[in-house]
């Protein structure tokens, strides 16, 4: 049942310090809901799934907002919207990953409300930017009255929607180190249909062939094959340290067989999702480098 | 006691005050409060687009944003865009060129093109970055080539250099639409 909208409350804190002690004061069922570009949350509010009877609007916190280049790599504002990504020129050309990502994220107008934060704290298996954020090993920043610290992507999720953050903990950036010079990036979401679907399988890649000629840099990560985002360990290791060849494709499909975990469900079933994730590999293996397709 | 917030905000170029509940969605303050219901309700939960209107420039779902988050902004709605009985050259080309049909998805569809024409200030938008920037509008009548013409064709420039949609007294269809006749 629909929630009644008219008795919800929210708090609009002045600035991240006090966004921080609204998250830190009352416990429990007390505590109010982060609210940022609202795409997620309002359509739990609308479905009567999100319980919670008070919000804290951070959209106008310009503390969370801006993207930052340092040596190392890029820092996302926690507010950084998809429009957003897609537009800088910097970001596109360094993130070509994310930048796909951010292009498949609904249609235009979720990507010009939806924030890079609100999709990692959702926490969705299928939420599109998390396989690019995790190929690219990026690292949340968290805050809390008590303080600060960095979480790497990859311990990010404990399970099936659920975020390794405290209840009083705001994502405030996201920070993305430049992927190794000369790796190539690549993005494929499969849907039901090319616009506004949620994915059957999602994956994002980091490979580069080293001067040797063998693997020498590799990241898959993918999404709605398991009940986290997760990177295929098995089918990095089967790569890592192998020359591009229709075989070595074929030996990393195998692997990845073993790496995900797919399950029937309202938008696609296990052995659909099983075979398309062995496609996407070979074909991203492929479109990176075309001795992927030779034997 | 249900909470309010008193927010102001302009809406077609008219500054309003409104006193609501702080998640009330924008939809319904623009429906309600403001009386403009050319803004329509379709699937309440941001996978159809017909509740689009602008933001400080850009298009949103309104029934996903809450009212407290539309407070000090700017927002452009279907009523605001023809002036007074004049017709937008986009409204003009939809109008002649069969882009509505039941009119359900239109204002959205009307309001995201002319977020894209604005983007591409006078450039005509290839079909692909057409059906791209209506991804997020949903309509089940018209099978959309329509739309593409019709939002194509109020990019073109007209005679003494004012946009108008030349095809619509002469309406030839695009080659993909010739192929479905």
């Amino acid at each position: 049942m629909r929630a009644a909208l008219s008795t919800l409350t929210v708090a609009r804190p002045r600035d991240l310090a006090h966004a921080l002690r609204l998250m830190g004061g009352g416990g429990g069922a007390g505590r109010p809901t982060p609210l940022a570009g609202g795409t997620d949350l309002l359509v739990y509010l609308n479905a009567g799934t999100h319980t919670g009877r008070g919000f804290i609007d951070l959209w106008g916190l310009r503390e969370l907002r801006g993207v930052r280049t340092t040596r190392r790599g890029m820092t996302l504002g926690a507010l950084t919207t998809f429009s957003e990504i897609r537009e800088h020129a910097a970001l596109a050309r360094r993130f070509p990953a994310l930048a796909a990502a951010a292009a498949e994220v609904g249609g235009r107008q979720i990507q010009n409300r939806a924030t890079v934060a609100g999709n990692i704290a959702n926490a969705s298996p299928a939420g599109d930017s998390l396989p690019a954020l995790m190929a690219l090993d990026a690292i949340v920043h968290v805050r809390s009255v008590r303080g600060s610290h960095a979480v790497p992507f990859g311990a990010l999720y404990r399970g099936y929607r659920d975020l390794a953050l405290a209840a009083d903990e705001l994502i405030t950036a996201v920070e993305i180190p430049f992927a190794p010079p000369r790796s190539v990036q690549f993005f494929r979401k499969v849907g039901t249909r090319r616009a506004q679907s949620i994915s059957k399988v999602v994956m994002a890649g980091v490979l580069r062939v080293g001067r040797d000629g063998c693997v020498d840099h590799v990241r898959l990560a993918w999404g709605s094959v398991a009940p986290v985002t997760l990177l295929s360990g098995r089918a990095e290791e089967a790569l890592l340290g192998a020359k591009p060849s229709r075989m070595a494709a074929a030996l990393a499909r195998d692997a990845l067989m073993d790496d995900i975990a797919p399950i029937d469900d309202i938008r696609s079933d296990r052995e659909y999702r099983l075979a398309v994730a062995g496609n996407v590999l070979e074909q991203s293996l492929r479109a990176a480098d075309p001795r992927f397709a030779r034997s | 006691m249900s909470p309010r917030a008193t927010l102001s905000l302009t809406v077609n170029g008219k500054r309003r005050r409104v006193s609501v509940p702080p998640m009330k969605r924008l939809l319904d303050v623009l429906r309600e409060e403001c009386s403009l219901t050319g803004t329509k309700e379709g699937c309440g939960e941001g996978e159809c687009g017909a509740c689009t209107v602008l933001i400080d420039g850009r298009t949103v779902n309104s029934c996903l944003v809450p009212a407290v988050q539309a407070a000090g902004a700017t927002i452009l709605t279907v009523e605001g865009l023809a002036r007074g009985a004049r017709l937008t050259a986009l409204q003009e080309a939809f109008v002649g060129m069969g882009g509505s049909q039941c009119g359900i998805c239109t204002p959205g569809i009307l309001l995201a093109a002319h977020e894209l024409l604005r983007r591409k200030r006078g450039r005509v938008p290839s079909d692909p970055e057409v059906r791209e920037a209506l991804a997020g509008n949903l309509c089940r009548c018209t099978g959309y080539q329509r739309i593409v013409d019709a939002v194509q064709a109020a990019a073109r420039p007209g005679p003494r250099g004012v946009k108008r949609p030349a095809a619509m007294a002469r309406h030839r269809p695009s080659a993909r639409a010739r192929e479905h006749r």
